[in-house]
């Protein structure tokens, strides 16, 4: 059973969520939306159809966002060029004044947005930081994370879906040998999560 | 009673604050109110002075009233490594009290009065955060000669 709402639905154990990826037939769309970036430029989750997405709710306050945002920039710029997007969206309460400078410091190489409440609200709720979707080429919830999780388990989704074949794209198999190099080289206490 | 965030998390109380005793107050005198606060088994907040620029610092600010506030003390803050950490954090576990020294004026007006405060905090386990909260305090006070 997925627990999803650590604390307002009463799960005692403070551990966070994870979901195995949903099977193709029980996936749903995922809420489209149209926020602007750190540019200023529009991003449109709908326009990253034929693409695996990884949707991230994090905050600069956020120690475990802290862990997932070097990984994170290590799965754009490894799999960039197959059809493989990651979109951050910051729930920080004072949104670009905290966020952008955290951006240009840590070097994020992906789009980040600055979250609404409404999102929030289409997303079922984000109860806890860090939360994060993995959408697949279908524009289809995948799986959803409350809570850290290990690098390896973000990467072998992010590997299986884009096996999947979409309407629009062929199959577009990412290069294995530097990151799964990395995944079995990574530490045991995170592999086992 | 919780202050909204503009993201409304759900979000249960993770942190609790004992209804402080009532304080008498001396007139011309000083006094010192005892804030208990609990923290859920497995969760901590950042202390006041949080170890790392981007962490949100436990607070509590009183409304200025008929006492006037002196120096708030916290608890000596506990360094504690966390998986998503790279070195041990300030932070609060448990149960801990924060002090608070008030000066009574001397001319202060006799009787019951309250003295209203906010505590700000933020909350994570070892894998996830809360987002920060403003939790509203009364402090009753009487006054005395």
């Amino acid at each position: 059973m997925i627990c999803a709402g650590i604390v307002s639905t009463g799960c005692s154990s403070p551990r966070s969520v994870r979901a195995a990826a949903q099977s193709e037939k029980d996936r749903k769309k995922a809420p489209d939306f149209s926020l602007k970036d750190a540019t200023g430029a529009t991003v449109k989750l709908s326009e990253y159809r034929g693409k695996v997405v990884l949707l991230n709710f994090w905050a600069t306050w956020c120690g475990p966002c802290q862990i997932e945002i070097p990984w994170f920039i290590d799965f754009q710029q490894q799999y960039k060029d197959s059809n493989f997007a990651i979109l951050g969206v910051s729930l920080d309460d004072d949104g670009w004044k905290s966020v952008k400078p955290y951006v240009e410091k840590k070097k994020i190489n992906y789009r980040v947005m600055i979250g609404t409440e409404e999102l929030s609200q289409l997303y079922g709720g984000v109860d806890s930081l860090p939360t994060t979707f993995i959408i697949d080429r279908e524009g289809r919830i995948a799986s959803k994370h409350e809570g850290l999780i290990s690098k390896s388990d973000y990467l072998s989704e992010i590997v299986d879906l884009l096996k999947t074949k979409s309407d629009d794209n062929e199959t577009n198999v990412p290069k294995r040998s530097a990151s799964w190099n990395f995944v079995r080289g990574f530490p045991a206490f995170l592999r086992a999560r | 009673m919780f202050a909204a965030s503009p993201h409304s998390f759900a979000q249960g109380n993770v942190l609790t604050i004992a209804p402080p005793d009532k304080l008498i107050a001396k007139a011309g005198a000083t006094a010192e109110a005892r804030l208990k606060v609990e923290l859920r088994t497995g969760y901590h907040c950042n202390s006041n002075t949080p170890s790392d620029e981007y962490l949100i610092p436990l607070k509590l600010t009183w409304t200025p009233g008929a006492l006037e506030v002196g120096e708030v003390v916290y608890p000596k803050p506990q360094m504690e490594k966390y998986s998503f950490s790279e070195k041990p954090l300030s932070v609060y576990t448990g149960d801990f009290e924060i002090v608070t020294h008030f000066k009574v004026p001397a001319g202060a007006a006799f009787g019951d009065t309250v003295i209203p405060a906010k505590l700000r905090y933020q909350a994570c386990t070892e894998r996830m955060c809360l987002p920060p909260k403003t939790v509203d305090v009364s402090l009753p006070v009487n006054i005395v000669k």
